[in-house]
């Protein structure tokens, strides 16, 4: 079995999250993942996106985002690399929502939301690169009739 | 041009805000304008329309958050109908049923608000 990778770089501006969507849909749609798999791919690179943007660009528009979409036999890895401010998980912690709505307060939710739609997310930093890997393992009801068109 | 669109749509006391096409980081402003709006004309009753909502992220989920405790301290509150289930499982996904009505349909969504015209939490 063949490694398929799809690559594509956006600006760091959140008028482009519509196209890193439609971007990830197509690759997974190519590979024939299932209709749920489709969705939750495209919020959990979203929601990694909009972080990004908002947090390691810190709402700089003039930089730039790397998604790979990367198919292996037993898995679908999505990649997404900037050069911003890294982002520490230990650091990290999980909203409530109620306690959210007491104050208020919108946001924090996308790590939150990654971690339950992914069956890994990992976060690394070489060098002036972060980057966040969201895996999910294929087969069964995320298949993938098991072909793929490359 | 965004891909996303808020209607209003007065229906007796009820505010209904339609939203048509994908809410996400970039377009969750709008929504909270819209919210905004029915605030500064005192309508605190609003039932958000999702039958047109084909997406949701955090950050429009963010924009509900934001208002809601406002909006029922006032007398009034969100009630949100007719999702489709992909966009439902996202409100799910955070805990929304248990904080939100969320219902069906808009009929059942405004009769809510005939029934008690409170919050139901």
């Amino acid at each position: 079995m063949t490694r398929s990778v799809y690559t594509k770089s956006f600006p760091s501006s959140t008028r482009h999250l519509e196209e890193v969507r439609r971007f990830v849909e197509m690759c997974c749609q190519e590979a024939r993942l299932s209709a749920d798999t489709v969705e939750q791919f495209k919020l959990a690179v979203d929601e990694a996106c909009t972080n990004v943007i908002k947090h390691a660009y810190k709402g700089d528009g003039g930089r730039s985002i790397d998604v790979a979409v990367i198919f292996e036999p037993d898995r679908c890895i999505i990649r997404i690399r900037d050069e911003g401010q890294r982002f520490r998980p230990s650091e990290y912690r999980s909203p409530d929502l109620m306690e959210s709505v007491r104050q208020r307060r919108a946001g924090g939710f996308g790590v939150q939301i990654m971690r339950r739609l992914m069956d890994q997310v990992e976060y690394r930093t070489k060098g002036r690169i972060n980057e966040v890997c969201l895996t999910k393992f294929l087969g069964g009801d995320n298949g993938c009739n098991g072909n793929r068109s490359r | 041009m965004s891909n996303f669109s808020v209607g209003f749509r007065p229906v007796g006391q009820v505010h209904v805000l339609d939203l048509k096409g994908e809410l996400d980081a970039h377009t969750a402003s709008e929504l909270e304008a819209a919210i905004q709006k029915c605030q500064a004309d005192e309508h605190y009753q609003i039932v958000v329309n999702g039958a047109n909502l084909q997406y949701i992220s955090s950050a429009g989920l963010g924009v509900f958050m934001a208002y809601i405790e406002e909006l029922r301290e006032r007398g009034g509150d969100i009630k949100i109908a007719a999702l489709q289930p992909k966009v439902y499982n996202v409100f799910d996904l955070l805990g929304f049923p248990m904080l939100f009505d969320i219902v069906d349909t808009e009929e059942e969504a405004l009769s809510r608000f005939e029934t008690n015209g409170q919050r139901i939490l």
